[in-house]
């Protein structure tokens, strides 16, 4: 039998999703965001989620809606402010919502060092500010370090451009930001793809994720433009 | 600290001025990454036979200028969410790369708005204590480049330094700026307190004293 990754409804690409689930949302505002699997999650119905992501969501949909749906117990982001956020403002301003504030690089480094097998690491990112409390510091070569561990996650939720069936991954210009660390860091990574080839056509020097990080591939080859969506009024479900 | 009946009584260095100034400091071939928002327009300002590549921590190395209307493509955007381009020789990367070039000290120059900088070279610039906390790459970036140049107004719309002896606002770095550019002056953060580089013509040395909260000298 072949190896072969791709699903054919997002129904089965989230099957083991779970009540309190710590989920990795890719995108860095709406570029690499993977809206369908989003509005898949908030059709799921999961509750009590943690979501680990850049930001916090835009409009009521995909991210933004989710939180709106109130199934995300705790965000950890960099920011979470946005000109079109709603939800999450709301959910916050209400304290029906966590939020942990991390660095973007120090984000970024957590989810990788999450799918490196690094539990923590030192970085100087933060040192002698609000967001250092709590944390271990140490000196090395006359400098401040704070002490950082790194962020695991039960799935993680992820958009790239084109596909094989083994889960090689390319993805499309600054939409690739935290996707390919997040399949990493993830227990099992689910992704969305504009289109899917043969794994004869895949060019092997051209793959950003190995598909040894990736679990399920979805083909949504017509996906929503956060952008558009809000602009037209969309309101996810 | 200042007199209030000073503020706006003689006119700074307009942004273009501020930020060709700085543009002048950025040596050929260096790596440099311009905050969202004023910070943005140094690029603008760069002297002929100069190349600089720039680098957006959304994973972009080489970003070139704004795109056409017709050209926009929202998959390739800025740091600040906007859509851009990118040059000749341009890269891209995951955001973990992206942040080790600023973290590992590759970043030669990043130029950062401020709210307030002190004597020390502290930076508060990504929290007014209100509203939702939201710090993005700027604790990363003063942490990890190389020099740190703050482009900011001298004082506050309500009159008050912003050059101080001590940051009331909760820190994005501590002892971190190198540099700031200012409407009235352009100063080194050294051991004595702000030093005078550059001053603007139609101001004095007690003037300039007047509208910072910390020693200044020539």
């Amino acid at each position: 039998m072949l190896i072969n990754k791709i699903k054919a409804e997002i129904s089965e690409m989230l099957s083991e999703i779970f009540d309190g689930a710590t989920i990795m949302v890719g995108g860095f505002g709406e570029a690499g965001s993977p809206i369908e699997l989003l509005h898949g999650l908030i059709d799921n119905g999961a509750k009590d989620l943690t979501i680990i992501a850049n930001n916090a969501g835009n409009g009521r949909v995909g991210l933004g809606a989710l939180i709106g749906q109130k199934q995300v117990r705790k965000v950890i982001c960099s920011f979470a402010r946005s000109a079109k956020g709603i939800t999450f403002p709301e959910l916050y301003n209400n304290n029906e919502i966590e939020l942990e504030v991390v660095p973007q690089g120090t984000l970024a480094e957590r989810i990788r060092a999450a799918g490196s097998g690094i539990p923590a690491f030192y970085t100087a990112t933060a040192v002698g500010t609000p967001l250092a409390k709590g944390k271990e510091e140490k000196v090395f070569n006359n400098k401040k370090y704070i002490l950082e561990e790194a962020l695991y996650a039960d799935f993680a939720f992820v958009k790239a451009d084109v596909a094989d069936r083994y889960g090689n991954l390319t993805f499309n210009k600054t939409a690739r930001n935290f996707n390919p660390i997040m399949c990493m860091a993830a227990k099992q990574s689910l992704i969305q793809v504009k289109k899917i080839i043969e794994p004869d056509k895949t060019n092997p020097e051209h793959v950003i994720t190995p598909g040894i990080f990736v679990h399920k591939i979805i083909k949504i080859d017509n996906p929503i433009i956060e952008t558009n969506a809000i602009e037209e009024g969309m309101i996810y479900p | 600290m200042m007199n209030s009946d000073l503020k706006n009584v003689v006119k700074g260095w307009d942004r273009n001025t501020i930020a060709s100034k700085i543009a002048d400091d950025l040596p050929h071939a260096s790596y440099v990454n311009l905050g969202i928002g004023m910070p943005e327009i140094v690029s603008q300002h760069i002297k002929e036979g100069r190349e600089i590549i720039y680098h957006s921590e959304n994973g972009l190395l080489g970003m070139g200028p704004t795109p056409n209307e017709n050209e926009i493509d929202l998959d390739l955007i800025n740091a600040g969410k906007k859509p851009v381009t990118i040059l000749p020789g341009g890269s891209f990367c995951h955001h973990a790369d992206s942040f080790s070039m600023i973290r590992g000290g590759h970043i030669d120059y990043c130029v950062l708005g401020a709210m307030e900088v002190s004597i020390k070279g502290d930076l508060a610039n990504w929290s007014t204590g209100k509203g939702i906390p939201a710090v993005g790459g700027a604790m990363d970036l003063v942490a990890g480049a190389k020099n740190v140049f703050v482009m900011t107004q001298h004082i506050t719309k309500e009159g008050k330094p912003k050059l101080v002896q001590n940051c009331t606002l909760p820190l994005t770095g501590a002892g971190v700026v190198s540099r700031v550019y200012s409407d009235y002056a352009v100063i080194d953060i050294t051991k004595e307190g702000f030093k005078v580089i550059d001053m603007n013509e139609n101001i004095s040395i007690d003037y300039l004293q007047n509208i910072t909260d910390g020693k200044v000298y020539l």
